[in-house]
């Protein structure tokens, strides 16, 4: 148990939890965008997918991180407006829409990159400089010296790639947008209610188009932070229902920024500590099999959502498209 | 002008448009294939050879068939009732887990004849089961069944992994799958069958499970269209309130069409398990449960569109296979690719086309629609 709790153990599963939480965070702020506006989005998965290889496949070709993370941002933002088209223009149904956007996803990712890549649906090997590498924080060795805080900047905040940090500022902003801003507003009340946005002039399509893009952007970055950040190549099937647990993470906060914030983090502890349980008995519990601690996320989802632990009441309007009456 | 609100003769609306969109879906497909370098129409060549072209490949295709149904069927029926079941996956792997927990039990003791119904009734129970509890919170907590169904095809697995590894593995084996189970309850294949009675066919997985799954087209179409039960089931499908006032409990056809559709998905561990692996391995389903929504949406839900709907697909899973085969840059999974598409045009952009029939339809027929205005 010693080996368990000691400081550098603890420090450095709070670091692993960061980096595994990252893509959660990005796409939980994707998901609410979306879904706030009254636009259900199970589409976080395929769009993370397909960002990644599109990622991985212009940083393999270019060498460039930096248009690596704009093909993941359009091609995430490309499937997001399809996903819109079919939702708000064509009034369709939003979980078919989003169904149809993973399902595509898996397939074509796989297909396209070993038509073009011969590698087993992988994309080659990235060199450090097509990637984003890990940051120190400025001064960082001298207020690692400090005591208690100074080890936890050191290991658990300093030394993150780029786009942890932009994950990481992603959500006051989200949260700044949503709540203090006029689009924000907005956006809420045409989640709650569209008709009432509508008689005040507003267009409810182009805020859910707005919407459904931002939501783009924020899985592309989530995909290309996979592909090009956390792995060196776009590897098959990678996202392995990552956008599925920000889904329930964003449920999990009840559509609000900070506390689907918090739930990103308890499922990204949940997998790093679950690598680290594997085989060890627990005092008192046993050995906890890694299955259960695999699967708490989507337990702990279905437990909220019943009700069980406080009520989660999603917006209103969701998953009803809007017919503006002429 | 709106033109959700013109009425467009039946023709138009249950066979052009979801013919169109089908078209629209392969004419994409056909996109993709000639953007990495192949021709699509050779490729549809090679792909109807292969699923039609000699008696294995048909046997095959036939196998295919027979899980899309049964997943296909599934679906549709909850979507009479306006549930969306995406949790056909699990309830098809938990669906696995009976058949392997009955046979585990009793396949030394009981003769074929009583092993086979036990193996479907414990297939789909189970896959019941499994549904129900997502069909139970729905009707009693509020849950939205669509996230609870997908959570719960992530604990389905998360299940299997854990009973497959820990708990039913044949003692002694490395690799997570059952012992094989006694050849008394294997499910007869067709070439068996067939030698029976003289027919000579070469071996193929095809089994007695695609007489089952069209027998429960048959069933699933007397249930919904001619019981009380299907109306009670349809009305609460087109308006929860008319059915309140009729006099039917909503909360209960949730729960009944939910269990009903969970069995049918979990009947494709008869095929797979009591028909062909004859053990429970680790991920036997194969995403034939997600295939399922992309089969409802294309039959338009309704028997005869699933079955043949399910036929394209066991002809695109098979005809795939030989396509992998014979061109090298094409991959198996260019079917889920097909399959994304499907679901995009004939599901999410299922009503794209209407408006410009309205206004085709509208100027050939000037006549009858201002009648119908007037």
């Amino acid at each position: 148990m010693d080996s368990l709790l000691n400081a550098q153990t603890v420090l450095s599963t709070l670091d692993a939890t960061l980096r595994v939480s990252t893509p959660l965070i990005l796409c939980a702020m994707a998901g609410l965008f979306s879904e706030r506006s009254g636009i259900i989005d199970i589409s976080l998965e395929g769009k993370m997918l397909f960002a990644a290889f599109a990622a991985g496949a212009v940083a393999a070709v270019t060498g460039s991180p930096w248009l690596a993370l704009a093909a993941g941002m359009l091609i995430s933002t490309v499937l997001s407006l399809l996903h819109g088209f079919a939702c708000i223009t064509t009034r369709g149904d939003q979980v078919v829409s989003g169904l149809a956007i993973n399902v595509l996803a898996s397939g074509l990712t796989i297909v396209l990159g070993i038509a073009w890549f011969s590698q087993g649906g992988q994309t080659p090997a990235l060199a450090s400089d097509a990637r984003f590498m890990p940051l120190e924080l400025p001064f960082i060795e001298q207020i690692g010296n400090l005591p208690f805080i100074g080890p936890f900047l050191e290991i658990v905040i300093s030394g993150h790639n780029l786009l942890v940090y932009v994950a990481l500022i992603a959500v006051p902003i989200t949260w700044w947008v949503v709540y203090k801003t006029r689009f924000g507003l907005r956006l809420r009340a045409v989640g709650e209610n569209p008709l009432a946005v509508d008689t005040a002039g507003i267009s409810v399509s182009l805020l859910r188009y707005k919407a459904v893009v931002i939501a783009g952007v924020l899985c592309g970055i989530a995909g290309t932070y996979l592909a090009i950040a956390q792995n060196a190549a776009f590897a098959r099937e990678m996202t392995a229902g990552q956008g599925y647990i920000a889904l329930a993470a964003m449920i999990f906060g009840k559509w609000r920024p900070v506390p689907a914030l918090l739930a990103c983090l308890m499922f990204g502890f949940l997998d790093a500590v679950a690598i680290r349980l594997q085989g060890v008995p627990l005092p008192g519990i046993g050995e906890v099999p890694v299955q259960l601690i695999q699967a708490l996320p989507y337990l702990l989802t279905v437990i909220l959502l019943a009700g069980f632990i406080g009520k989660a009441v999603a917006p209103k309007a969701i998953g009803v498209p809007f017919a503006k009456e002429r | 002008m709106s033109t959700s609100n013109v009425e467009l003769p039946a023709w138009i609306e249950v066979i052009l448009i979801p013919v169109l969109n089908i078209c629209l879906a392969l004419f994409f497909a056909g996109l993709i294939i000639f953007a990495i370098g192949e021709s699509p129409l050779e490729a549809v060549g090679i792909m109807l050879n292969g699923a039609f072209g000699y008696d294995e490949g048909v046997g095959y295709t036939l196998y295919y068939t027979t899980n899309f149904i049964f997943t296909g069927l599934a679906v549709a029926i909850a979507f009479h009732a306006r549930l969306f079941n995406i949790g056909g996956e699990g309830q098809a792997y938990i669906g696995g887990l009976g058949v392997g927990l009955a046979f585990l039990l009793l396949d030394g003791y009981l003769p074929t004849v009583l092993l086979l119904p036990i193996g479907i009734i414990a297939a789909a129970l189970f896959g019941a089961a499994w549904a129900f509890i997502p069909a139970w919170l729905q009707a009693y907590r509020g849950s939205h069944i669509v996230i609870t169904t997908i959570m719960f095809n992530f604990i389905a697995s998360a299940v299997m992994v854990y009973l497959l590894v820990n708990v039913l593995i044949k003692p002694g084996s490395m690799s997570p799958e059952t012992r094989e189970f006694s050849q008394s309850s294997w499910m007869p294949f067709m070439h068996e069958m067939l030698a029976v009675v003289g027919i000579d066919v070469t071996r193929t997985p095809l089994n007695l499970s695609f007489i089952l799954a069209l027998v429960c087209c048959l069933l699933v179409w007397i249930y919904i269209w001619k019981t009380r039960w299907g109306y009670a089931l349809r009305t609460a499908g087109q308006s929860e309130a008319a059915a309140v006032y009729a006099g039917i409990k909503p909360k209960r056809i949730i729960i009944i069409t939910m269990c009903i559709s969970g069995a049918l998905a979990g009947m494709v561990a008869v095929n797979e398990v009591m028909g062909v692996h004859h053990r429970v391995i680790l991920n036997f389903t194969a995403g034939y449960g997600f295939t399922g929504i992309a089969v409802a949406l294309m039959g338009r839900n309704h028997p005869v569109g699933i079955i043949l709907a399910s036929l394209l697909f066991g002809v695109l899973y098979q005809g795939g296979a030989e396509l992998a085969f014979e061109m090298p840059k094409i991959t198996r999974e260019m079917v889920v690719a097909i399959q994304g598409l499907i679901i995009l045009f004939s599901g999410a952009l299922a009503l794209m086309l209407r408006p410009a029939m309205v206004k085709i339809w509208l100027a050939i027929m000037p006549a009858r629609a201002v009648a119908q205005h007037g």
